[in-house]
Formats: structure tokens, C-alpha cells, sequence
């Protein structure tokens, strides 16, 4: 794999080819901000808040860092007016579902985001499937997935499926960047009786922690 | 059917096919596209068939049901040949005239034809009414002459020589010159140069490549790949056959939603007919090429015509889209290079191997060639598909081919390009419609749905619709798109109910923007088009439902009130008896009042009260005058004599 050379935020970085833009800051310590991102998963590009500019042949455009593959002579902008502008946003889109999650407040003061612009609409779930993609691509088990499109996507855990492994496993809870995984995963146990008394010899009890999200419903 | 192996044989069967053919000999051809179908199609074809036999005309008149005519207003269509005689609206009980009539009497049924609204000439032959007069048919021409299920009528009409001539006498690369001089561009929404497209598809490292037919068409209102393919499917496949050489490519699929039966029932027959004669398969035509072809039916989701979310589909996956910073040209269907293109984008390839690149590029404009097929649809008196060359006005599509506008109302403005498009005003109707002038205008080609709006409708509220429509849509995976299109409808909404508030205009400019900077994909990228589009020009409209309360199209319910003037009711009892609420007070003699509080603004009392007294309102923006009080609503006649 030979170098590629190109230029983050003023900077000469060198990066092997095939490394994308997120990659190859990373390696030099420059910071861009990532919900749905994680290093054991394939770039999913789905929160955008990694959107920087990527100028390339003259052209500038906005692309996901997490995504976009570096090439020879690309000249990265990881701020810009436009670029802290559609952060600003997403955060301010993504807080009216999970006003006190953690992740997105730090950003948010960063980005001077207000979780009072949209309407409050509390499903606590940013669906940046991290838990979706590690357990199908790390855990390869499936317990947990996407129902429905658009507007109306959520993650469900799959009960029958979910009370056999994720008792034992629980690998994603800490991923989640809302808090809210366990509480749904407590959820599914709660509505599926049948199958939590079958799997309840196997299965440890479960707290919620106390970081205010009980519910997701 | 004998496996044909050369072009000389090809050649040998067509000859074959014409000489059991007689061109004069009678024939009546059906429209039997999706449109007619519903019309009652299948039983008129049954009583032709029946009333040939029972008149003893079995041997001297044929019957072909064919593709979409594309008049689809005045469908069921019937052309007689070769006279070309054209009957609409036909009925099963018209039938056994047509036969005794025009099939044994040669004598034209009149009140059959088209009458001209202007001068209400009768119109015999199908090519002189206007809406066919001003059209080039190019792809959709051979619809109304071939049985799509018939390889045969195909084959007549010069069927697969195109195919011949490719592997016969040029190289895939001479193939891949021709197409990238003709500037195709791609029929499926970006305008994107289909030779370039290929180019870079054949140039992809890799010897498995795919190519694909986009026949997943889910605009609202928009319905000509389906016509395309359910009428002509040959021609597709001769198109990709013919793609897949130039590009190096042995494997093709054609993605249909499976919401299109006929469409996928066609397209089935065609692939095994080709098969047979050896149009498809091994050893193509004797040439050594191989190529075949799968149909992969769409489980109807807008987001999968999308490129990628289609080759996720394909792979067995749910149909989301993922980056295309390395294009799918080189990294498609299981990471192989995959050409994708429209229906009617593969339907133009034979035509421009067969009638050359000078003839292809003599039609259009500088920077869109050919023709392209518009679904004209929403408040226009000729609804149906039109083919017209590339820069066609807007105003001759709508209003000499389209016939205008019904009823007598005002054109208000055109929605172009499907959800992602945008709606063009009044003031631009002289533009010559292509990819780029679209484009400029804040709208799109898209694959060529044209819903033309009326006086009537309000522009808040299609954006609204649009919105609703494509929120539903999207496949949900990234914020921008899944989450701006949620706030959008939201104000949206909201400002069609009169809750709208100073700023909305801004926040949703606001939100469009981001929309549209940082999607995923086209989808997301395009959907703020019909809300940037109808504030472009329609914005004092927004202004007066956030400020004043009021919908100037008098069409959003929660901003309209309808009110019984006084001074005109005649207390005739008509909206009384049919308000479906039972809402309106009154009686004989007595004016009629509206109980605002019960109204649901049907609107029944308005359409019912009659023209010469005009007493039922609709109110915008203005309270509602109170009602007269009880005493005084008794109405005194005034003698008969004055």
C-alpha cells in the first residue's frame, strides 16, 4: 500500500492508501467529532456529524470523514462556517429525541447547539445502529436490529434471539451514546414473559442505571 | 422456435415473419398497458375476439393487444389498420358496431372519435389528434404496434438487428464511441452521461461486471418505465444486451417492482423468447458473447432506486444506500463494477446503433439530445405519456398536447421531477424543458413526472404532501435526511393549520440547507426541493398562512370557513339536504346558516348551491359575519309578475 499525501486543516498529514479522511486525522491528533463511528465497525456514515469539507480537483465538497477515502493532494477543512453549521443542526435534530444524553451535550456546547430549538419528541435514540452493526458484525448474532424506515425507524431487540444471548454478552450496552440501550433491553424482557421465565435460569438481573432514562416507550 | 446464429439467419427469420404478414391486411390493435387494463381492457379484447368469429371475420382481420398508447384519459384505446383509424373511451357494448361498421362496412363510427374541444371537428386517424400531432415518439412509437408478449411482432418492426449489427461489425470499444458521441444522458433523474458511465464501468478493475435496468419507478404520478417496459420490453433488453458489450459485462438484472405485475410478467416472457432464438445466453447470435439476464422484483420502496440503496437490494439486503465516494461503476453489486441505468436510457441504445449518432444528436438541445417521455398527470385535460424532443416549452407540453387546463381554471404551476423536484411558476412556462434548464429552475428532469397544479391548489400544502410523501420514503439511516425531513413536514404541518409562526420561512430554508449539504444520498440531497422551490416562488403564499391566517388557494380546511351570504340564499333547501353533517339550519322561506362550530368543511354546500345564486362562501383569512338572527331569516317573496 503506498503514502498518500494530502492536507488536514493546514497540515501535511501522510496516510496509507485506503485510509479514510477520519483515519488519517486521527493518526495525527486532530480532533473531528463522530456519533455512529466505531474503529471494530465498518463506516456506516449515517450521524454526519464528521461532515467536513474535502476539496479535490478544484471542487470542494462536504462528505463524511468516516467514509470518504483519501486520495493524493486532497485539502481537508475539519471547521469551517458551513461545516460547524450543519453540526450545529444535526445536534439540535438529535437532541429533540435525547435532550440529556452525554455525547451530544459535550457537543453541543461545543457547537453552541440548543436542545430548545425543535420540538422535544423524547424516543431517547439517535439511531446511529452502533448496536445494531457490533452485534451483527463483531457478536455476529443478530439479537438486535432496524424495524421500519424512515420517520418511523427504531431499533428493537429481537426477543427470542435477544433473551438467549445478550443476558450473557451486553457488549453493546456501553456503546450506546444515549443510555438508553439497557433500558430496552429491560423492556423486552418485560414484555416478553413467556420467554424471560424460559431463559431466567441463565439470566443474570439486570439494573437500570440511574441516569434518568427508564422508559423508551 | 429455431435458435438463430447468425446475423444472415436473423435476417432469414425476419423475412420469414413479413412474408406470413400482409400490411393491408385489417387489424385491430387494443391498448392493453396497466391504465387500459383497469379500464376494462380484458373484457373488450374478449368481445373482439368473440364478435370476429361470430361475424365470420377469423380470417380476414387480425387482433393484437398491445403496450400503452399513452392517452390514457380517453383509454380504452383502439387503432384500426391500416387505416389508422383510433377509437377511445371504447365499452364491451361497442364492440360488435366496430366489427360490423368499420371492419366489414368500412364506414367510421363518429361519436367513437376524438372531437376537437376548439372546433369540435371529429378526428379520425390517431396521429392527427393534437396530443399525438405534437409529440416525437421515438421509444414509446412501436407501443401501440407490437403485442409486448410477441417476440415475433419485435422482430418485424427491425427487432434485435441493432444487436446483430453491434456484434457483427463493431468492437465493444467502436460501441462505447457511438454511445459517448451521442451524449446520452442518463433518464432516471441526474442527467448523468450514460457513455461516460459506461466507460468508467468497463475500465473498472475486475473481470465479473454487472449491468442493471432501474425499473423501480416510484414518483407519484409518474408511470412511464412501466409503460416502457410492460410495452416494449425486447427493446430494453436488446439496449442492455447491447450495453453489457460494450462494457465487458455478462451478467445483467433488471430491478422492477414487483408492484408493476404486468411490467414483470413481460419482461419475464421477453427474457425466455430471447433466450430461445439466442438473443440471450450462450454464444449470442453466433458471435461468442455471452450475456444473460435476471429479473430482481422490488419490494416497493421509493429509497431503492436509489443506486446503491438498488444494489444493496439485490445482494439480498435491505435497501439502504451507502456512500458512493468510490461510484458504483466501480464498486456496485457485491463490490463488482455495476452500470446502472433507467428504463427508457437502455430503450434509446438500439435506435442510436441503428439510425446512426448524427440523427440521435440532430434532436434537442446543446446539452440534452433525444427525447424524453413525460408522465403529464394532476389538473391537465389530456393526461397520459408524452414524448417530446429535449427543449419542448413547457407551455406547448401542457397546453397544446396536455389541452390545458380543465374546468376553465388558471394554470398555476407545474411540480417537475417527482419528490425531489420542484414546482415551476407560471413565468417560466416558455422554458425549453431539459436536464439543465430544469435544473436552473430550482426543480429537475427526475425520470419525468409533471403534475400540473391548478388555481386550486395551495403550494403550502404540496410541499406539505411532498414531504409527508417522502418521510414515509426514506430509508431513515442518516440525521440530516431522516430528521430535517421530520422538522420540515412538522412546520410545514403546522403552517397549513394556521399555527405557523414568524421565522418558520427561515428555519425551514435553514433546514433545507443542511438537508441538502449533508445526506447520505440523493434522496436526502433532493428532498428539500419541493419546499426551497414552492418558497422561490410562491412565498408571499407562506406569508399570508403564517401572518394573516389565510390559504389564498382557499384549499387548507383548518384556514378556509364557508358562509351562506344572506342576500343571496334562496333558501332553496339544496345545501340543506345534502350537507353530510347535518349542520346547516333552515327551511322553506328561510335563509339557510352554516353552524360554524359542527362545519367540516367538506365543502359539499359550496359545489351544490346553485351557479345562479352563488350564495355559499369560502372565507380565508376574515371572520365569519355572524349569522342573522333568528326573526329576521324569513325570506319575503316578491310577486310573481314583476
Amino acid at each position: 500500500m503506498s503514502e498518500i499525501l494530502l492536507q488536514i486543516d493546514g497540515r501535511e498529514v501522510k496516510a496509507k492508501e485506503g485510509k479514510t479522511i477520519l483515519e488519517a486525522a486521527q493518526s495525527v491528533g486532530i480532533l473531528i467529532p463522530t456519533l455512529c463511528h466505531h474503529e471494530k465497525l465498518e463506516p456506516y456514515g449515517a450521524c454526519r456529524i464528521c461532515t467536513v469539507e474535502a476539496e479535490t480537483r478544484g471542487r470542494t465538497n462536504l462528505v463524511a470523514a468516516c467514509c470518504y477515502p483519501i486520495e493524493e493532494n486532497l485539502v481537508v477543512r475539519t471547521r469551517s462556517e458551513k461545516v460547524d453549521k450543519i453540526r450545529k443542526m444535526l445536534l439540535e435534530l438529535m437532541l429533540a429525541h435525547a435532550p440529556e444524553a452525554g455525547a451530544l451535550q459535550d457537543l453541543a456546547q461545543e457547537y453552541g447547539a440548543s436542545k430548545a430549538h425543535f420540538e422535544k419528541e423524547p424516543s431517547f435514540c439517535i439511531l446511529c445502529g452502533l448496536c445494531v452493526r457490533y452485534c451483527t458484525e463483531v457478536k455476529k448474532k443478530n439479537a438486535i436490529g432496524f424495524v421500519d424506515r424512515g420517520a418511523r425507524r427504531e431499533v428493537i431487540f429481537i426477543p427470542e434471539i435477544a433473551l438467549k444471548e445478550c443476558p450473557s454478552c451486553r457488549e453493546c450496552f456501553p456503546l450506546c451514546p444515549t443510555c438508553v440501550l439497557q433500558a430496552k433491553f429491560v423492556l423486552t424482557q418485560a414484555l416478553v414473559p413467556t420467554l424471560a421465565t424460559k431463559e431466567k435460569g441463565k439470566a443474570e438481573s439486570v439494573t437500570i442505571s440511574d441516569n434518568g432514562e427508564d422508559s423508551s416507550s | 422456435m429455431p435458435r438463430i446464429n447468425s446475423p444472415a439467419e436473423l435476417e432469414e427469420l425476419r423475412k420469414g415473419i413479413l412474408s406470413k404478414r400482409d400490411q393491408n391486411k385489417p387489424c385491430i390493435t387494443l391498448c392493453s398497458g396497466t391504465a387500459c387494463n383497469a379500464s376494462g381492457s380484458g373484457e373488450i379484447a374478449a368481445s373482439i375476439q368473440e364478435e370476429i368469429k361470430k361475424q365470420g371475420l377469423s380470417a380476414e382481420v387480425d387482433f393484437r393487444r398491445t403496450g400503452c398508447h399513452g392517452f390514457c384519459e380517453r383509454g380504452p384505446i383502439i387503432v384500426i389498420h391500416p387505416e389508422e383509424i383510433c377509437y377511445l373511451q371504447i365499452q364491451p357494448k361497442d364492440v360488435p358496431e366496430i366489427i360490423s361498421l368499420t371492419m366489414k362496412e368500412k364506414k367510421v363510427i363518429e361519436r367513437l372519435l376524438y372531437t376537437d374541444p376548439n372546433t369540435n371537428a371529429k378526428i379520425i386517424h390517431e396521429s392527427e389528434i393534437p396530443f399525438y400531432k405534437n409529440q416525437e415518439r421515438l421509444v414509446l412509437g412501436s407501443n401501440g404496434r407490437i403485442d409486448p408478449k410477441s417476440i415475433d411482432d419485435y422482430l418485424a418492426l427491425g427487432g434485435y438487428s441493432a444487436l446483430a449489427k453491434v456484434l457483427s461489425q463493431m468492437t465493444s470499444e467502436q460501441v462505447l464511441e457511438e454511445v459517448k458521441k451521442s451524449n446520452l444522458r442518463g433518464r432516471g433523474g441526474g442527467g448523468f452521461p450514460a457513455g461516460r458511465k459506461w466507460e468508467e464501468c468497463r475500465n473498472a478493475p475486475g473481470e465479473i461486471k454487472y449491468v442493471v435496468v432501474n425499473a423501480d419507478e416510484g414518483d407519484p404520478g409518474a408511470y412511464m418505465n412501466r409503460a416502457e417496459l410492460e410495452g416494449n420490453p425486447h427493446m430494453v433488453l436488446e439496449g442492455l444486451t447491447i450495453g453489457a458489450y460494450a462494457i465487458g459485462s455478462h451478467e445483467g438484472y433488471i430491478y422492477v417492482r414487483q408492484e408493476y405485475p404486468l411490467a414483470v410478467e413481460n419482461v419475464g416472457i421477453a427474457i425466455k423468447q430471447a433466450e430461445e432464438y439466442g438473443f440471450l445466453g450462450e454464444n449470442i447470435l453466433g458471435s461468442g458473447f455471452d450475456f444473460t439476464i435476471k429479473v430482481h422484483q422490488g419490494a416497493g420502496a421509493f429509497v431503492s432506486g436509489e443506486s446503491s440503496a438498488l444494489m444493496t437490494a439485490i445482494e439480498g439486503r435491505v435497501g439502504e444506500p451507502r456512500p458512493k465516494y468510490i461510484h458504483t461503476a466501480i464498486k456496485g453489486i457485491w463490490d463488482r463494477p455495476t452500470n446502472l441505468n433507467n428504463v427508457e436510457t437502455w430503450a434509446f441504445v438500439p435506435q442510436i446503433i441503428n439510425k446512426g449518432v448524427d440523427w440521435f444528436t440532430s434532436i434537442g438541445t446543446a446539452g440534452s439530445k433525444g427525447t424524453k417521455v413525460f408522465s403529464l398527470v394532476g389538473k391537465v385535460n389530456n393526461t397520459g405519456l408524452v414524448e417530446v424532443p429535449m427543449g419542448t416549452t413547457l407551455r406547448k407540453i401542457i397546453f397544446d398536447i396536455g389541452g390545458g387546463i380543465p374546468a376553465g381554471k388558471k394554470f398555476k404551476a407545474v411540480q417537475t421531477g417527482g419528490p425531489s423536484g420542484g414546482c415551476i411558476p407560471e413565468a417560466h412556462l416558455d422554458m425549453k424543458v431539459d436536464f439543465d434548464e430544469l435544473t436552473k429552475a430550482g426543480s429537475m428532469m427526475g425520470s419525468g413526472g409533471m403534475i400540473v397544479m391548478d388555481e386550486d391548489t395551495c403550494m403550502v400544502d404540496v410541499a406539505r404532501y411532498f414531504l409527508d410523501f417522502l418521510s414515509d420514503e426514506s430509508c431513515g439511516k442518516c440525521v440530516p435526511c431522516r430528521e430535517g425531513i421530520r422538522q420540515m413536514l412538522k412546520i410545514l404541518s403546522n403552517i397549513s393549520k394556521g399555527k405557523g409562526r414568524d421565522g418558520d420561512i427561515e428555519l425551514l430554508e435553514g433546514l433545507s440547507e443542511v438537508t441538502r449539504d449533508a445526506s447520505l444520498c440523493a434522496l436526502g440531497k433532493s428532498a428539500p426541493n419541493p419546499v426551497l422551490s414552492t418558497i422561490r416562488y410562491f412565498r408571499p403564499e407562506y406569508e399570508a398562512h403564517i401572518r394573516e391566517k389565510r390559504c389564498p388557494a382557499y384549499f387548507c380546511k383548518e384556514l378556509i370557513s364557508y358562509y351562506i351570504d344572506p342576500k343571496k340564499c334562496q333558501a332553496c333547501m339544496i345545501c340543506l339536504r345534502q350537507c353530510p353533517g347535518g349542520v346547516i339550519a333552515g327551511g322553506k322561506n328561510q335563509i339557510h346558516v352554516i353552524d360554524q362550530e359542527k362545519c367540516t368543511k367538506c365543502g359539499t354546500c359550496f359545489e351544490v348551491c346553485p351557479p345562479r345564486f352563488g350564495a355559499v362562501k369560502k372565507i380565508s383569512g376574515e371572520p365569519v359575519p355572524s349569522p342573522v338572527p333568528e326573526e329576521a331569516r324569513i325570506i319575503v317573496r316578491e310577486s310573481k309578475e314583476k
